[in-house]
């Protein structure tokens, strides 16, 4: 089989990492102090939560697939970190950081885990599908790929209302090889929707390679160039270049309602799923390498001591503070009831749910 | 009361909501510069714009999948398939995408789409374009099927539709497409889940939904003429929800149930009903149940073969006599 050429990457990826480049970047430089600490602590809330979860898995409490998120968190944070009223998100099944970042509550995603009432679908959607229309979170979808149209939807009804916002629709690097992300880009760039795709690239689609899997020879945004649309790649280990590219292709949307593809180089330092040993498609020295010299938390710390915005025992206070935070959901996911028998068939149709004399359904619409 | 045809019976109600509510959108292959290609949004381009009547590129599962997720934000889709049979290459937006996206979120998140076009064979067009998919998609949970058979089912469950907050699938017939009837020119529903018996008898008890029907109404009235035999027929109109009640209220006083549907018979819709006869009204039988439905083979394209294989009148009468005997 013949090798791709050498993929596209960010200039600052063939680097060693060190004094992020983008720190100066206006959409970063405005960041107050507190902004600052605010973001480092979500990203160590996602990175404690993630591995508090590990524990619950390994202790049963957890059915299905878990899908982790460890090595990822600049991603969700960089990105939804510049969102506002308007931007609208949506994702596959490693959907965990980006419910923590736009403000679910640990309870509920760790009840949701363990499948209790107290989960954020009432036990009903489990780790691929969280849910927080609220806060302008829309999943959460199992189907690797599928949830691209549906980004693209809601890109199309924030312009439809007249709205100044956007959809990040993000998507693994496994998922670009899908008709459905095809179909979902050509609408896009048809219609000039203000949309963002974000190719969470962390080489493996499950076990299988980016060069095993994806004919493109270079790097899987520049396919945007099929569709006539803009796109970049992103050092995905840096939360600031994560926040300044975005924040180039947010402009993008909410000014010249004009889609973006996003591709941040990332890396994941545990199997596809927890259902995956790990042994096969990779080494273990390649995952030491990224957790030791990329590991975005570490880096995004090591910055803000420079930057003299965090201290020491200040970094400390909140890690200690996100594991027990982590701590007290684990708690609460286990303590959560079960939902019901008759929990079942409830949320399967509004008209049902509601039924009333204004409502349009009659009849039998849950069999026995 | 005006007497129009089913065509334009859909377009009046899709017309009627367009005007009723903004947030309603008509959107699919063709519906608006070419008018549609079995001209059912004829002029609605014309009368409401390039933003309300959208014409996509053929790419159902993008499509489809843009019209749940703008749903989800409020938006009212109504996106047109020029074929039920092109559902199948959206299969996964159509299922698990807009028929689970409440149930995941636990109540969270609704999806009123209505997603509508032809389903069936009879058109001599080859097998893969003449899928009935109605049982197949109500046998999903989260998803709601409807089958109108004249005009005036036509617009009031289009309109019933339309304002479900549930994703709602209309199935027409391009065959039916000409029929004409009585429609109100006042704003009505039929909702959905309510069978309406089109013609009232005292001997045996004809199911059937679509075109199906009007089969079944014409093998009535020679069941009658030629036979003496008084022939009750319950148009299902929605497959799910699914008016039990009238369903089981014609066999308790005829006892003897025909079911007739154009689809294949492995698991279609009738076999359904013939579970919920058996369970609910086995006393009250004085014969088996019978069914027709298409013969048991991809859709055939020789057209005189393809009457053939699809409940046509004599099939319906025969059948019904044997379970008269």
């Amino acid at each position: 089989m013949a090798k791709p050429a050498v993929l596209t990457h960010p200039e600052s990826l063939k680097r060693p990492a060190g004094p992020s480049e983008y720190a100066k970047d206006p959409v970063n430089a405005s960041l107050s102090k507190a902004e600052k600490i605010a973001l480092y602590t979500k990203m160590a809330r996602i990175r404690h939560f993630e591995q508090r979860c590990i524990r619950i898995y390994q202790q049963g409490k957890i059915g299905g697939f878990l899908h982790l998120y460890v090595g990822q968190e600049a991603v969700a944070a960089g990105t939804i970190s510049l969102l506002g009223k308007h931007d609208h998100i949506i994702t596959g099944y490693r959907d965990h950081g980006h419910g923590l970042m736009v403000g679910m509550g640990m309870n509920e995603c760790m009840a949701e885990l363990t499948g209790r009432i107290g989960g954020c679908s009432q036990g009903k959607g489990g780790s691929m599908h969280y849910f927080a229309p609220d806060k302008n979170y829309w999943g959460g979808h199992g189907i690797v790929g599928g949830q691209a149209p549906l980004g693209t939807g809601l890109a199309y009804a924030v312009k439809y209302m007249g709205l100044k916002g956007s959809c990040l629709a993000y998507m693994g690097d496994g998922a670009v090889n899908q008709g459905a992300v095809h179909e979902a880009y050509n609408l896009a760039a048809l219609w000039d929707l203000p949309i963002i795709f974000v190719i969470e690239n962390n080489g493996y689609s499950m076990g299988t390679s980016q060069e095993r899997s994806t004919a493109h020879p270079g790097c899987l945004a520049k396919r945007a160039e099929g569709y006539g649309m803009a796109w970049d790649v992103i050092n995905g280990h840096d939360v600031y270049e994560v926040r300044a590219k975005t924040a180039v292709a947010l402009r993008r949307a909410h000014e010249e309602s004009k889609p973006t593809v996003l591709e941040i180089f990332t890396y994941r330092y545990f199997g596809h799923s927890m259902a995956d040993p790990d042994k096969t498609y990779r080494d273990k020295e390649e995952i030491k390498e990224y957790r030791d010299k990329k590991d975005p938390v570490l880096l995004f710390e090591q910055e803000l001591l420079r930057e003299k915005v965090l201290t020491p025992e200040l970094s400390q206070k909140i890690n200690d503070a996100a594991m027990a935070e982590a701590d007290k959901a684990a708690v609460f996911a286990d303590e959560s009831p079960d939902p019901t028998v008759a929990d079942i068939t409830k949320h399967i149709y509004w008209e049902e749910d509601n039924r009333g004399p204004d409502t349009t359904s009659r009849g039998t619409i849950i069999f026995e | 009361m005006a007497v129009i045809s089913y065509r334009e019976a859909l377009r009046a109600a899709m017309r009627e909501e367009l005007k009723r509510d903004d947030k309603v959108v008509i959107m699919g292959e063709e519906v608006a510069q070419f008018n549609g290609a079995y001209k059912v949004t004829e002029g609605l381009l014309k009368e409401f714009g390039p933003k309300r009547v959208v014409d996509t590129p053929i790419s159902e599962a993008g499509f489809i999948g843009l019209g749940i997720g703008a749903s989800m934000l409020g938006i009212r889709p109504v996106m047109e398939l020029m074929f039920w049979s092109f559902s199948y290459v959206a299969f996964d937006q159509i299922v698990n995408n807009a028929g689970n996206i409440r149930y995941m979120s636990g109540g969270l998140i609704n999806c009123p789409i209505v997603i509508r076009g032809p389903a069936n064979g009879g058109t001599n067009v080859g097998a893969t374009h003449s899928h009935t998919p109605e049982a197949i998609l109500a046998s999903h949970p989260g998803i709601k099927v409807v089958c109108p058979a004249t005009p005036y089912d036509a617009k009031g469950l289009m309109k019933a539709a339309i304002r479900d907050n549930d994703p709602v699938y209309v199935m027409e017939n391009t065959i039916l497409y000409n029929d004409k009837g009585e429609v109100p020119d006042e704003d009505y529903i039929v909702p959905l889940g309510v069978a309406d018996v089109k013609r009232v008898g005292t001997d045996l008890t004809i199911v059937a939904h679509g075109r199906a029907v009007i089969t079944s109404l014409k093998a009535a009235e020679i069941l009658e003429k030629e036979h003496g035999v008084s022939v009750e027929v319950v148009d299902l109109r929605s497959i799910r929800p699914l008016d039990e009640e009238t369903i089981l209220a014609s066999v308790r006083k005829t006892h003897r149930a025909l079911l007739v549907e154009e689809n294949k018979p492995f698991c279609g819709v009738d076999a359904q009903v013939a579970y919920l006869i058996q369970s609910k009204a086995f006393d009250e039988l004085d014969a088996p149940i019978h069914r027709v439905s298409s013969i048991d083979a991809p859709q055939i394209y020789c057209k005189r073969m393809e009457d053939l294989q699809m409940p046509n009148v004599e099939r319906v009468v025969a059948e019904a006599l044997k379970v008269l005997a």
